[in-house]
């Protein structure tokens, strides 16, 4: 077992916008590009070329229809990657003390030359977010790009999460939620974002912003009746006096 | 508890020893990379990481999975290493590695005799080609009739409707103007095209709180994020568009003035009987008239102060006319335009379309805005501000890919006229060179002789049946048919046709097929086990019908087994390419943009045994080796040592190359000389250059004074070149005209009905022609394809990343349908359409029009291609639809074979495609039809990839 920080000065994580993922996965595979280069193990390619390929992926990209009560059915996109979580339980019952949550930012990592690949971890996170590397043997996880958000040797831009600088449509957003004046803190308390499966106590760090309603035709004109001018009888009539109108 | 401390960790880890910045190839969208260099410690330049390039016009900064997977593109195992000829038979797969010097001698023994005795015997065509304007200048200079790129079986109709209609169409030509608009509606557009541009733009607009209406018969993708989504049946949009137009007329939600002004919704059009009927009346200067309601007199529509009568007969010099917008108001007032009349057949609540009509009006016309900015039009007159109508449209494949898609593209676009809401801000907005009227675009040019360049460019506009590329006896001077009765405005000439027209020695055999970058072998083509069978067939004497095939690709596709000569290309990070104004560019509404590719790593040094060049500095050396105008100097030496030599130094006309930034001394934009720096300062640049469209000439562009003199000084053309948007297309009257028996040149009987029809001045719609031919109970369903975001054509499947995301496509069957049949999730079906059957994987979606299904496309595989296991699921469970589509409709009994096609353009109709499905009970669970395997000239894939090892 290993312990969890008390608390953290700040929590940095992500802010995903459901309303606006087009299941691209273009996060998803810029997260690979960087991380197989980067932090720890490279991300392996099981089978690569061949009839059961499987590799490693820090973040992948779900896809679920939903058909609600009125109106026809939707497709949600949904990223899921490691949540940061405060409680994390993929901490806690690391039998090696090679999962564990930065005190001074609350990322959760794998240092993983304590890591022995038991898989404690994978099996205790409820979100399914670990996988093991088929290859180094270690539990490969999100590293928020810790190697990224801090690098000196990166323009001071780009220090920030590879996914969220990938993501052509802007649906991820990436800063500390322990702070409530920040940008991600604001877009959660406007668009009310939330946890995702609350229940389990975990208090992940990363946020879900839920997709707006679709298919809803409250607002707006029903028809151009709406919009007509009264004295409008037929197109021609109509015709005339818009062209005198405009002189 | 394990108590241990924080692990010491590198939070600045070494990331790359250099990043050098080129143009993305993953797809056709042409973004700006970064490419992360690092030296392996022999020296070696690798690959570390891609990322989006902040500064460019297109991406800004932004990458899709397509880009971020490009180090797997760049080492993919498939890529070809050398020349190969072919040494077993075609299709064997049986190659022998040769030189370079052999390779272009081989080419050089095939093609200079056809040269110099009938170079018609060529037929060169490339694919995803993004340097048409060399592969296209090559082939005019060879003096071949028969080239063209492959929009054909791509886009045509989107293409062609937009330049006859408003001189630009969607994607390349122009986009929404994304910062102002507030309504965005898309058309039949899946996640390929455009892709960064429009995921960034939706995300500008939904961040708003602008609304997003989607229809689509397919819930994914960007109308997954739709507000509202319009399961629209399949071919049926033109009608939906039209009852919109109905709605708006009805009820007198058009934009007056705009249609006053800048369209020719007053033109008269001709009511006399006889030759002239249904054209434009024109003064003495060739000048089209309106009627002016101040002065009571017919007048030429450019002269300034015009108050053009919209409605009413007139009678002037010139005959008798009515206006062009009373033509279209009686058209589209017409009863079968209504909703309720039109609901049934496009699948839609009449009550929807209405709704949807109001909120376009509602947009366009109660939020209309403003930008404060004086400006000058084409007549002279002063206008104080911009008004805009922040309605925005965007269609795709899904419109162009059917046999009545040039006029639903055209109907589209009258739409947006009819609001206003063209290159207005908030509106479609043209990016520059766009928009070109047609009559700026050249005509199509087939005469070609011995020894001796053709007499112009092969693609063009036609403006009437003397444009054909016919001969004397009327026959199709070119190999695909294009420019003919078959199909008169194909404008992108008709790749698809090409094989079995050669095939079928019809209208004349052939020598030599010189392909590059198109996978006709496979999933390029319809009826793909046929063309396979045309590759391969011989004659009574044993020889191939298509004599010699050269084929150029970086990598083991299908297509290659089917050459006798494969020239290997590079990959995107080892070539010279330039995205030229005289091409395809990357340009934006307020700026024109070209960009460049070079080798950011040398081929030699990225595998072993590599020893491949890009095919555009190939080709230039095959021009100069046949001693090809412009490629040689008087000495016959040859003019450029490459590409980027080319790219540099060619000047298609004085001071006009294909950049256009820092030529001459360095600080001239659009025209100057040659500047032998200009690569370098690219490259220094960030890959690409831009110039700013001045704030007057930012909006109204082929209206606007300011943006006319800016385009003359950039070169886009030497005077300045105003037009009015087309509503009523005179163009397609004329071909009408030939079909009624007017003019020399006359139709076939046997299409002279079909022209008449299709070609009307106004859109119209008719019921795709497969559906229309087929019997719709036996075969109850729509069936298309559409891309994914996350893999673009065949080259993404053997991407060990992007496969894992898309390594097998299922058939993706409505539950009703499912339901209807017995189908779950995981079984397999047979799918039959008139032509074929295939057996196929399915899956269960509802966010889907109940009668269509779909697949993804071109993520089957053959079984060898690609250096991918045998037993890899994109061979095994993965399929293609074209099976089942044949270039031909079914006979009806008439004795013809009629083209399944666009009678307009040409343009393949793979979305007019009808099925019925039924359960597979038994029998293994693999795709059907099987068609063997191919030896590969690859080795197969490793099996583990672990890249970045070794790296900290």
């Amino acid at each position: 077992m290993t312990s969890l920080p008390a608390s953290t000065p700040r929590k940095l994580g992500l802010v995903i916008d459901l309303d606006i993922c087009v299941g691209c996965h273009a996060c998803a595979v810029n997260c690979k590009e960087w991380n197989t280069g980067g932090y720890g193990a490279p991300l392996a390619d099981e089978d690569a070329y061949g009839a059961d390929p499987s590799g490693t992926w820090l973040n992948r990209i779900h896809t679920y229809e939903v058909q609600p009560a009125q109106g026809p059915a939707q497709l949600v996109h949904f990223p899921k990657s490691c949540l940061h979580c405060e409680d994390a339980p993929c901490v806690t019952v690391c039998p090696t003390g090679a999962s564990y949550k930065r005190a001074e930012d609350g990322i959760v990592l794998v240092n993983e030359d304590h890591c022995m690949g038991c898989g404690l971890c994978a099996w205790a996170c409820p979100y399914g977010a670990r996988e093991l590397d088929p290859v180094a043997g270690v539990m490969k996880k999100c590293t928020l790009c810790a190697d990224r958000i801090y690098n000196r040797n990166l323009p001071e831009e780009d220090r920030i999460p590879a996914c969220v600088r990938a993501c052509p449509a802007g649906a991820r957003h990436f800063g500390d939620l322990g702070d409530p004046a920040s940008e991600v803190s604001n877009l959660v308390a406007e668009r009310g974002g939330y946890d995702l499966m609350p229940e389990q106590g975990t208090k992940p760090v990363n946020k879900y912003l839920p997709p707006r309603a679709r298919d809803a035709h409250e607002t707006g004109p029903a028809d151009l009746a709406e919009l007509a001018e009264a004295e409008t009888t037929g197109f021609l009539g109509w015709l005339d006096k818009a062209l005198e109108r405009i002189g | 508890m394990a108590e241990m401390a924080e692990p010491d960790l590198e939070l600045s880890p070494h990331v790359s020893d250099e990043v050098r910045q080129t143009t993305c190839y993953m797809c056709a969208c042409r973004c700006g990379i970064n490419v992360h260099l690092r030296d392996d410690p022999d020296g070696t330049k690798k690959v570390r990481y891609i990322e989006g390039n902040r500064d460019h016009p297109v991406n800004r900064g932004v990458l899709c999975a397509k880009g971020s997977a490009g180090i797997m593109q760049h080492y993919s195992p498939a890529r070809l290493r050398k020349p190969l000829k072919r040494v077993g038979p075609r299709g064997s797969g049986e190659f022998q590695e040769i030189d370079w010097e052999e390779a272009l001698s081989i080419a050089t023994e095939w093609l200079d005799p056809i040269r110099r005795d009938n170079p018609s015997k060529l037929a060169f065509f490339t694919g995803r080609d993004q340097s048409q304007s060399l592969t296209s200048w090559w082939a005019q200079q060879f003096g071949t009739p028969n080239y063209a790129a492959h929009g054909g079986f791509c886009s045509v109709n989107m293409a062609a409707a937009g330049i006859y209609t408003m001189g630009g169409a969607f994607w390349e030509f122009g986009t929404p103007d994304w910062e102002r608009t507030k309504l965005f509606m898309i058309f039949g557009v899946a996640e390929d095209h455009d892709s960064n541009p429009i995921k960034i733009g939706i995300g500008q607009l939904k961040g708003r709180g602008g609304k997003i209406i989607a229809v689509n018969p397919v819930r994914t993708g960007y109308n997954a994020v739709a507000d509202e989504w319009v399961g629209i049946t399949p071919g049926t949009d033109g009608l939906f568009v039209m009852a919109l137009i109905h709605e708006l007329l009805r009820t007198g939600h058009v934009d007056l003035d705009y249609l006053c002004r800048w369209t020719n919704a007053g033109w008269l059009i001709d009511q006399t009987q006889g030759p002239n009927n249904g054209l434009a009346l024109r003064d003495a200067q060739d000048r089209p008239l309106i009627w002016d309601r101040v002065t009571g007199q017919a007048q030429p529509f450019d002269k300034p102060g015009l108050k053009p009568a919209l409605k009413g007969r007139f009678d002037t010099p010139a005959g008798t006319g009515v206006p062009v917008f009373e033509l279209l108001a009686q058209r589209y007032l017409g009863e079968e335009f209504n909703p309720d009349a039109v609901a049934g057949t496009c699948g839609v609540d009449a009550s929807s379309i209405r709704r949807i009509a109001a909120q376009l009006a509602d947009v366009a016309f109660n939020q209309a805005i403003e930008i404060a900015q004086p400006w000058t039009d084409f007549r002279g007159e002063r206008h104080e501000r911009f008004i805009g109508r922040p309605v925005s449209f965007h269609a795709m494949r899904g419109i162009s890919a059917h046999s009545n898609g040039f006029q639903t593209c055209r109907a589209i676009h009258v739409l947006q006229i009819l609001l206003g809401a063209v290159e207005c801000p908030g509106g479609f907005r043209f990016k520059p060179p766009y928009p070109k009227r047609a009559k700026f675009h050249p005509l199509p040019h087939s005469r070609s002789m011995p020894d001796s360049p053709l007499n112009g460019p092969h693609l063009g506009f036609p403006f009437s049946p003397d444009d054909l590329a016919l001969d004397e006896n009327g026959q199709p001077i070119r190999i695909d048919k294009a420019f003919s009765w078959d199909a008169p405005m194909s404008t992108h000439g008709m790749m698809h046709m090409v094989i079995s027209n050669a095939h079928a020695g019809d209208p004349y055999p052939i020598d030599v097929l010189f392909m590059y970058m198109a996978n006709m072998a496979w999933n390029s083509s319809m009826n793909t086990a046929s063309v396979i069978g045309m590759l391969t067939d011989t004659d009574e004497t044993g020889e191939y019908k298509i004599p010699k095939i050269i084929y150029s690709d970086s990598y083991s596709s299908e297509m290659v087994a089917y050459a006798d000569l494969v020239l290997p290309d590079a990959t995107y990070l080892e070539r010279h390419d330039c995205i030229s104004l005289l091409d395809r560019p990357v340009c934006e509404p307020d700026a024109a943009a070209d960009a460049i590719r070079w080798p950011v790593v040398e081929p030699a040094t990225q595998g072993a045994g590599r020893d491949v060049r890009g095919f555009q500095s190939v080709l230039i050396e095959l021009g100069a080796r046949l001693q090809l105008p412009t490629f040689v100097d008087e000495a016959g030496e040859p003019l450029y040592r490459d590409y980027a030599d080319y790219i540099v130094n060619h000047q298609r006309r004085p001071g006009i190359g294909p950049l256009m930034g820092f030529r001459g001394d360095g600080t001239q934009v659009g025209r100057g000389d040659p500047n032998p720096d200009q690569l370098q300062r690219y490259i220094e640049n960030g890959g690409f250059f831009v110039a700013h469209v001045p704030d007057e000439a930012r909006f109204m562009k082929p209206f606007n004074a300011a943006y006319q003199d800016w385009a003359v000084q950039m070169g886009f053309y030497n005077e300045p070149q105003p037009f009015v948007f087309q509503l009523y297309v005179e163009p397609l009257r004329r071909f009408q005209l030939a079909a009624e028996g007017h003019g020399e040149r006359q139709p076939p009987e046997h299409l002279r009905d079909g022209i008449a029809q299709a070609f009307d001045p106004l859109p119209v719609w008719w019921k795709p022609f497969e559906q229309a031919a087929v019997d719709e109970e036996a075969y109850p369903l729509h069936a298309i394809t559409q891309r994914p975001a996350a893999m673009y054509h065949s080259w993404g499947t053997q991407n060990a990343w992007l496969r894992q995301i898309h390594g097998m496509n299922p058939l993706y069957v409505h539950g009703s349908v499912m339901e209807a049949h017995g189908l779950k999730d995981g079984d397999w079906a047979w799918v039959t359409s008139h032509h074929g059957q295939i057996k196929v994987p399915v899956a269960r979606m509802d966010a889907l029009n109940p009668h269509t299904v779909w697949t993804w496309n071109a993520i089957g595989k053959r079984e060898g291609a690609w250096a991918l296991d045998p037993k890899a699921p994109e061979a095994q469970q993965g399929f293609l639809l074209n099976h089942l589509i044949h270039e031909l409709l079914p006979p009806k009994g008439d004795g013809l074979r009629w083209s399944n096609s666009d009678p307009i353009t040409g343009q393949a109709a793979w979305y007019d495609l009808r099925v019925k499905i039924e359960k597979a009970e038994s029998g293994a669970e693999v795709s059907e039809p099987r068609l063997g395997r191919q030896k590969s000239p690859v080795e197969q894939g490793p099996d583990r990839v672990t890249y970045g090892e070794g790296w900290e």
